[in-house]
């Protein structure tokens, strides 16, 4: 199926992905073929099969209900890119007046 | 003693010696740092390195084996190397820098320099078996790839011939082990990342059971279908690593609570009275014939030695890639949601938080992970979810049917793990399918969650071939023993590249 350079600006809003217009055109390119090998499945027969989503059939694994110290503060904000000790800094998520 | 160079021999030769105090710790990790040094911009394969940290680790363990310690540790003073896919950990506990910690990039800018507060499990285990870690080995940007291009930092090349790719994702390390830089290495296997490498590099490498192996501290790719395992030279060093490394942890809810049986008791050298099962639909169009001949070659070499084969069918191969194609992508991106330019990793300093998300993801992530995220948030999007997401894991449900209802007659399979040699570096990276083809032979076996070995069976137009074993869940013992029978009769476990044994200079510039 091919799908529109809508479809793709779309995708990528939605992934949070900034592409160029060059990368927008590739994309749509590229994904219109994987798409097409991809739609084969359409073929095959599952009417009566369920999904499966992993192989092994854990269910709720919970850990012990046991209290452990928290990792340090300095450690959790080591690799943060911006940072206002002790808190992390991020850009503005809210307009003034909003 | 086989007459390779010492940085060429295999973990099981180099214990041995060790233990008879005929070569030390100290010498094995400086056999693997002078190759590194030697074919550092050749080769391409390590993306951080700690050369002082690898010789003091491996001055205590000479000193532990002078103290007749170790027989705990089966990996005592052994070299290894990580994918850079596995956390190290590199912050101190007042969040500065750990002395001898490495990086971990993922093969991705966006975590370039990022410094892991604590250790993969993976660390943690090879650390408790004496193993020495030498560096982080070069792979595809967060697993995606099957040709080691994808990465930030540059392609690994083949020691087999550097104009040729060293398969991916793992080819920093299948190349590692390859080129004498180390004597194991570890990798992951989303879709073939272990396989096909070891395929393409004459190296053995083991894909366990999905559960068999902790994925605690490894930067996820599709949880559902990654899984870490060794790269080595023979099949009886993959069994010692992966002892060292299987088991239950509390830290990874899929890690499968099932005891780790001796691999190496598996290896007997028999495999009179097994059955074994060789798919027709894996010899699929367009294999090289070379490659196939291989193949049926090594088929054939089991059979004399007693192996009862016979021809089966899994139907539903062909829709293994774009089973994988919808599943692997719609996973991975919701796993890489989380590289928001905030917490950790690089920032693009856009001023207002949304813009920040888009132009740090689209500045940090390369083309084939684009792709993927793309895919898969396409494929989980509204109005296409059950068409495609829902479809993929009932066609999987399929597939998985298959493999149980033939394993249940046959004790392993046995089929060709990459449908050609390694190719030239460039010549798939126009064609995103042509290339997601490499791994036809090998995804089904992750979407089934199954154990599978690659194995060396000879050469093709001079580069090697690989012959893959799978078998049924949790059951790595029996493909072991296929494997090492076969490796005992083929006489292909001292396969090197030609620049193994050329005097310490590399065969062409």
């Amino acid at each position: 199926m091919a799908i529109t350079r809508a479809d793709v600006e779309h995708v990528a809003h939605l992934a949070r992905l900034h592409l160029t217009d060059e990368e927008l055109d590739r994309m749509q390119t590229q994904l219109s073929r994987i798409l097409e090998a991809i739609e084969t499945l359409r073929d095959v027969d599952t009417s009566h099969v369920g999904p499966t989503a992993s192989v092994i059939q854990l269910e709720n694994v919970m850990r012990d209900d046991v209290a452990t110290g928290p990792m340090p503060r300095d450690v959790t904000l080591a690799n943060a890119p911006l940072r206002d000790d002790p808190f992390l800094r991020v850009p503005t998520v809210l307009e003034e007046g909003r | 003693m086989s007459d390779l160079p010492l940085a060429d021999r295999s973990i099981t030769e180099v214990a041995r010696a060790l233990r008879d105090r005929q070569t030390t710790a100290r010498a094995l990790t400086d056999a693997c740092l002078a190759r590194i040094d030697r074919d550092a911009e050749r080769l391409n394969t390590f993306l951080a390195l700690d050369a002082d940290a690898a010789r003091r680790a491996a001055d205590e363990a000479d000193a532990a084996l002078a103290r007749g310690e170790g027989s705990d540790r089966p990996l005592l003073g052994i070299p290894y190397a990580l994918k850079d896919i596995f956390v190290t950990r590199a912050v101190d506990w007042d969040g500065g820098e750990l002395p001898g910690g490495l990086p971990t990039t993922a093969g991705s800018l966006i975590l370039e320099g990022y410094r892991s507060p604590y250790a993969s499990a993976a660390q943690e285990a090879f650390e408790r078996a004496g193993a020495i870690l030498l560096g982080k080995t070069n792979c595809d940007e967060f697993a995606m790839g099957s040709s080691n291009e994808n990465s930030a930092y540059g392609p690994v090349r083949n020691p087999w011939d550097e104009s040729t790719v060293p398969g991916g994702s793992s080819g920093g390390s299948s190349a590692a082990v390859a080129g004498g830089q180390a004597y194991f290495a570890l990798g992951t296997d989303t879709g073939g990342s272990i396989r096909q490498p070891a395929s393409l590099t004459g190296t053995v490498g083991l894909k366990p059971t999905y559960g068999r192996v902790s994925r605690f501290g490894m930067v996820a790719f599709a949880s559902s279908l990654d899984q870490a395992g060794p790269f080595t030279r023979t099949v009886r060093d993959a069994a010692l690593v992966l002892g060292a490394l299987a088991g239950y942890d509390p830290r990874d809810s899929t890690s499968v609570d099932t005891p780790v049986p001796d691999y190496a008791a598996a290896l007997t050298g028999e495999v009179r009275g097994l059955r074994i099962g060789v798919p027709r639909e894996f010899f699929v169009a367009g294999m090289e014939p070379g490659v196939e001949s291989a193949v049926r070659a090594a088929i054939d070499v089991l059979r004399e030695l007693g192996a009862e084969i016979v021809e089966v069918s899994l139907p539903s191969t062909d829709r293994g890639l774009a089973t994988y194609y919808i599943i692997a992508p719609a996973e991975a991106s919701a796993n890489l949601a989380r590289y928001d330019g905030v917490r950790y990793g690089v920032s693009a300093g856009a001023g207002e938080l949304w813009e920040n998300y888009e132009r740090t993801r689209g500045s940090g992530f390369g083309d084939e992970v684009k792709r993927r995220i793309m895919l898969g948030t396409y494929a989980l999007s509204a109005g296409y979810y059950d068409a495609y997401y829902v479809k993929a894991q009932q066609v999987r449900t399929l597939i998985k049917d298959e493999f149980d209802a033939v394993l249940a007659d046959v004790d392993a399979l046995l089929a060709p793990t990459s449908p050609n040699v390694a190719f030239k570096i460039g010549a798939k990276m126009d064609d995103p399918l042509a290339m997601y083809l490499n791994d036809a032979c090998t995804l089904p076996v992750n979407i089934a969650g199954l154990p599978g070995i690659s194995v060396p069976c000879g050469l093709s137009e001079g580069l090697p071939v690989g012959l893959q074993v799978i078998g049924r869940a949790f059951d790595e013992a029996t493909i072991l023993r296929v494997a090492d029978a076969y490796e005992r009769a083929a006489g292909f476990a001292e396969l090197r590249p030609p620049t193994a044994r050329s005097g310490g200079e590399p065969v062409s510039a």
